[in-house]
């Protein structure tokens, strides 16, 4: 069974998001960090980039998988986690901590409601 | 039964019995009756081994260019091939192996890929090289392909000064109703014209496309259209000649990012233009944006060194429409062919090679300027391939050459009706060139 | 385990004799010069000889033993090809002769064209394209302009089955084409009510394998290719498993309007660690105009290659194809003719049939509802449930002399191995891989850790490629000069 923290929401690409002052932090869920198997490599987007709800807005790669991730609100880049140019197993040891990969501010934060619940995301994927 | 299908009617029968059907014809129930082919595929008799060798010899035989002095390049180029090279290759371990997916019994062929990727960047100046492209021209087109990734811009610049065939390729690869190139002229020198590819790049380009040396064997100032485009924030794609890399300096420690080329003059013989192999090289900062396979050293679980395919995120099988490129199948056994060729020549023997085009290409040169009404083209240093004039049609001399005995080289229209661009590979004695040079003295005295 | 070359250099020595500079010397000019050395080994041919021979020993091979990595189509590749070949005629011919001066290898590659025409049961050939890959590229660009020529820019949707090979997507991009998937139904064949939903006025072509790569028949390929052509697209065939359909069906007769040839499957050349291959291209009459330069045609004066027209889709290479493949392939066609082509895709039927029924018992095969054609998918799923993957059972294979079958394609088959025995297996040998493959599942569920633990009788034991990706090296150090 994942870790699947209820104080955040989610979205069906398996994107975490947690409301943090301002901003909105965005990470991998632990389901999919453990389906992917080690994380080599994470590219990350641009402070300042646009982010469109839905669009791809970056690549993680494993050692025979390649996935983007997608942003779960439109809005702006606000910062990206620079660890993880170093060390991207970040994301696999600590998902939803040390492991986040951007954050942004948004224009219409209505937008969170919309995203899954733990239990809701818990459905999407099977468990 | 065919030769080389072990399986007769016996053990057939057997088979068919086990699978639980009666007749073959039960296994081709999935192809309904309506699309199977009736009767016998109209091919000729099957022929024995025998029959088989005298067809070809016969084919051999009507191919009279083989018996010609070779004064031709233009892309492939007459190189002599140590006998050791075919020895390895015609080991059943090195070209009956498939690509090396299963790691632990490649380790031959994922260790000789390592060591072509090590001699390709030193060769280059690169930081790394992948293995490999299907041969210099695609190489060229995916590189272009490279720098769109890496930049995110659409608009490519091409030399004038790069072999058409070469241009006509990248052409073919970009044309899928996105991208643009626009070609940059060359100058009355036969190099790029840097300040029309300073004003071509304004707005953005992902790249320019040099070859190095150029198409008519005369030496571009890498350096200087380095700087050019990565004042305009793109990429500077090389290709070039391995074999004058031997003399003239390293693309990529002249700023090239991207060093592709043609690797036939190492080791793989011309065989009317195929397999040949590309070579690709970069620098860390573009990897993950390069096409093709890449080996990576790694250990075993005792700690043992050992070899792995590796960045196969960037590859079709697992990356589907978004992958680096479509390649899979490349040119693995002619990049082997190079590694053999760079080890025997090695550090020495390569540069040996180099010099001797340098000096046998200008010796043929010099000697072709003596006769009379023969003219330089361009004025500027080239290294193993040259463009002159002739006072007469190069097509016809071409062909009165080929009468003679040589395989004069190749016309260049676009240059004028006397153009002709000439090499002279180590291969080449000065007794070959004394006698082609009177050779087209004679028929051009007779045809002015 | 073996020395890199660069650890064997040392200076002043070399492999070859070089003839001696017998011209006098022109300097180069000073500001064009090498700086630097290049970095080179310096051994000598024993020297080289005992390195790539110690090398080779670590390189498992199709002469060596069974190799049935599925749609890669691993048979025997006569020794008789490698000779003719190096036929000095053949092998020393510049690109850029006068078609008078290469007559004999124009002649080949005429006739290997209408061979090869004749077996896939269409009108036009190209023989430029270096890999199935670039075959693809190929056909996909020809049916582009085709649709351009048409007025019919608007076409930008390509489709294909859920079970594509990563290639078929890949080439799609390339050529500036989306990709439009489609299901595959309960038996691994093409949903073909699904298809009927997605043609439509975007479509430009469908792609397709066939046999598909669950080495199945696409029984309804007739209304497949129907369902495209009235929506307006054309059909292309991936030929990646034509060694199932030599004289049985062929491409052209099924509704396909253009197909690639793995000549380095089907016709034998041998795929030398990864390549070369040739990826021929068979088309109808209207795609002709569209092929690539450098096709031949037979003339009263002789045989001409042919600069493409003024609507061809453009040079792929340089110059023109893989040569040296097609002096095989066409030795190959010699060799069998007629009955010895159809005798080839009967046989692989036959050993891949047999090779199923006797690992059925064992092995779980999904989407099994008849016979399959050339090869077969089988499911390690209830074997990953015991713990024990597909990637083990592999590399367990290896420990048996085996190699191991195609894993973890096509995707939508779990855990799956793709089997592949071609004709030139012999039944004791298929016997002695199903006798492997038996004892494997037995140990899974009796000594598991030998399965998990493998390959332990390899040159190396099982590779780290997380490392190979984490800690990049991929050239030597310096150091080793």
């Amino acid at each position: 069974m994942s870790n699947i923290p209820e104080n955040v929401r989610y979205t069906e690409t398996h994107e975490w998001v947690r409301k943090e002052a301002d901003k909105y932090v965005i990470g991998l869920t632990d389901h999919a960090q453990h389906e992917m198997g080690e994380i080599v490599m994470a590219e990350l987007p641009e402070v300042g980039a646009e982010a469109t709800k839905g669009d791809a807005m970056g690549g993680l790669e494993a050692v025979k998988t390649a996935e983007d991730f997608y942003a779960p609100m439109d809005g702006e880049v606000a910062a990206v986690n620079e660890e993880l140019e170093a060390n991207p197993a970040l994301i696999n040891e600590d998902p939803y901590a040390g492991g986040w990969l951007y954050a942004i501010k948004v224009s219409d934060e209505s937008q969170f409601d919309g995203l899954l619940t733990s239990e809701e995301y818990k459905t999407h994927i099977g468990e | 039964m065919s030769i080389y299908v072990p399986n007769g009617k016996v053990e057939r029968e057997q088979m068919l019995d086990v699978i639980g059907v009666d007749k073959l014809e039960d296994l081709l129930t999935p192809i309904p009756e309506s699309i199977r082919f009736k009767g016998e595929l109209d091919l000729p008799a099957p022929a024995s081994e025998l029959e088989v060798v005298n067809e070809f010899k016969g084919f051999a035989a009507k191919n009279s260019s083989a018996d010609l002095v070779c004064f031709l390049g233009a892309g492939a180029y007459d190189h002599y091939i140590p006998a050791a090279i075919d020895n390895i290759l015609t080991r059943s371990e090195f070209f009956t192996a498939y690509t090396p997916y299963q790691a632990e019994v490649s380790q031959g062929t994922l260790q000789a890929i390592f060591e072509y990727q090590t001699m390709i960047s030193r060769l280059t100046g690169c930081d790394a090289a992948n293995a490999c492209m299907y041969d210099g021209a695609s190489a060229v087109a995916e590189a272009a392909l490279m720098a769109i990734r890496s930049t995110r811009k659409k608009r490519v610049l091409v030399a004038g000064s790069v072999n058409p065939r070469t241009i006509d390729v990248i052409h073919t690869y970009m044309d899928n109703g996105d991208f643009e190139i626009n070609e940059v002229p060359f100058g009355s020198d036969g190099l790029i014209d840097l300040e029309a590819a300073d004003k071509l790049a304004e707005g953005g380009v992902a790249a320019l496309v040099l070859q190095y040396p150029n198409y008519f064997g005369s030496i571009e100032d890498v350096k200087a259209a380095a700087d050019l485009i990565h004042g305009h924030k793109g990429l500077l794609v090389v290709a070039a000649d391995p074999i004058a890399l031997g003399v003239i300096e390293a693309p990529g420690r002249l700023g090239a990012d991207v060093v592709v080329g043609e690797g036939q003059p190492m080791g793989i013989a011309m065989s009317y233009g195929g397999p040949y192999v590309g070579f690709m090289a970069t620098n860390a900062a573009f990897l993950r944006k390069m096409p093709g396979r890449i080996v990576g050293r790694t250990e075993d679980r005792a700690g043992n060194t050992g070899y792995v395919l590796t960045l196969q995120t960037r590859e079709q099988h697992i990356r589907r429409a978004k992958a680096t490129s479509n390649i899979c199948s490349n040119q693995a056994l002619m990049a082997l062919a190079n590694v053999i060729y760079l080890t025997l020549t090695g550090e020495t023997g390569f540069k040996e090679v180099a010099r001797q085009c340098w000096h046998r290409s200008h010796y043929l040169h010099d000697r072709l300027l003596e006769i009379d009404g023969v003219t330089d083209v361009f004025d500027t240093p080239f290294c193993r391939e040259f463009v002159i004039d002739l006072p007469v049609s190069a097509d016809t001399a071409v062909e009165a050459m080929g009468e003679a005995g040589y395989l004069a080289g190749l016309p260049i229209p676009g240059l004028g009706d006397g153009a002709i661009m000439l090499t002279a590979t180590e291969k080449r004695s000065r007794k070959e060139m004394d006698s082609f040079v009177e050779a087209l003295g004679k028929h051009i005295k007779g045809a002015r | 385990m073996e020395k890199t070359i660069f650890q064997y250099s040392s200076s002043g020595r070399t492999g070859v004799a070089l003839p001696l500079l017998d011209v006098p010397e022109t300097p180069v000019t000073a500001r064009f010069g090498r700086k630097e050395t290049i970095g080179l080994p310096q051994v000598t041919e024993g020297q080289a000889m005992r390195h790539f021979v110690r090398l080779s020993t670590m390189n498992f091979n199709i002469e060596e033993g069974l190799y049935p990595l599925g749609s890669c189509t691993m048979k025997y590749n006569p020794r008789l090809h490698e000779f003719l070949a190096r036929i000095e005629g053949l092998a020393v011919v510049h690109p850029l002769s006068d078609d008078s001066t290469v007559q004999g290898t124009l002649e080949l590659m005429y006739k290997l064209g209408e061979s090869l025409c004749e077996i896939t049961g269409f009108e036009a050939v190209t023989l430029q394209p270096a890999a199935g890959a670039q075959g693809e590229f190929t056909g996909l660009m020809l049916i582009k302009k085709w649709q351009d020529e048409r007025g019919q820019e608007h076409r930008n949707e390509v489709l294909m089955p859920d079970s594509a090979h990563g290639t078929n997507p890949a080439t799609s991009t390339l050529a500036g084409l989306k990709v439009v998937s489609v299901r595959s139904d309960e038996h691994g064949r093409v949903d073909v009510e699904d298809l009927r939903s997605k043609a439509g006025e975007n479509t430009c072509a469908f792609m397709l394998t066939n046999p598909n790569t669950l080495g199945i028949f696409e029984s309804s390929i007739d209304e497949i290719t129907k369902i495209i052509h009235d929506a307006g697209g054309l059909n292309y065939m991936d030929g990646a498993n034509m060694n199932a359909m030599l004289g049985i069906a062929r491409p052209g007769d099924m509704g396909f309007d253009v197909c690639h040839l793995n000549l380095h499957k089907t016709f034998s050349t041998p795929h030398g660690g990864g390549g070369p291959g040739s990826g021929a291209v068979c088309c109808v009459e209207m795609l002709k105009e569209y092929l690539p330069p450098s096709t031949v045609e037979k003339t009263d004066e002789g045989y001409k290659l042919l600069g493409g027209t003024g609507n061809t889709i453009g040079r792929l290479l340089a110059f023109h194809g893989n040569v040296g493949v097609l002096y095989r392939a066409y030795a190959y066609v010699r060799t069998l003719g007629p009955k010895g082509l159809r005798e080839v895709s009967e046989v692989a039927l036959i050993n891949a049939n047999y090779m199923k029924a006797r690992l059925k018992p064992y092995y779980d095969v999904p989407n099994d509802d008849g016979p399959c054609m050339h090869e077969f998918v089988a499911s390690g799923a209830a074997m990953a449930e015991k713990g024990v993957k597909t990637l083990d059972i592999a590399k367990r294979l290896l420990d048996y002399g085996f190699h191991a079958p195609t894993i973890y394609f096509p995707q939508i088959v779990k855990e799956a191995l793709m089997i592949e025995p071609t004709e030139t297996e012999s039944l004791e040998s298929i016997d002695s891989f199903i006798d492997a493959m038996i004892a494997i599942a037995e140990e899974i569920d009796t000594k598991p850790h030998l399965v998990t633990d493998a390959p332990v009788n390899t040159p190396v034991l099982r590779l780290d490629e997380v490392k190979a990706v984490k800690d990049l090296c991929l050239v030597e150090p310096v150091e080793h000069q």
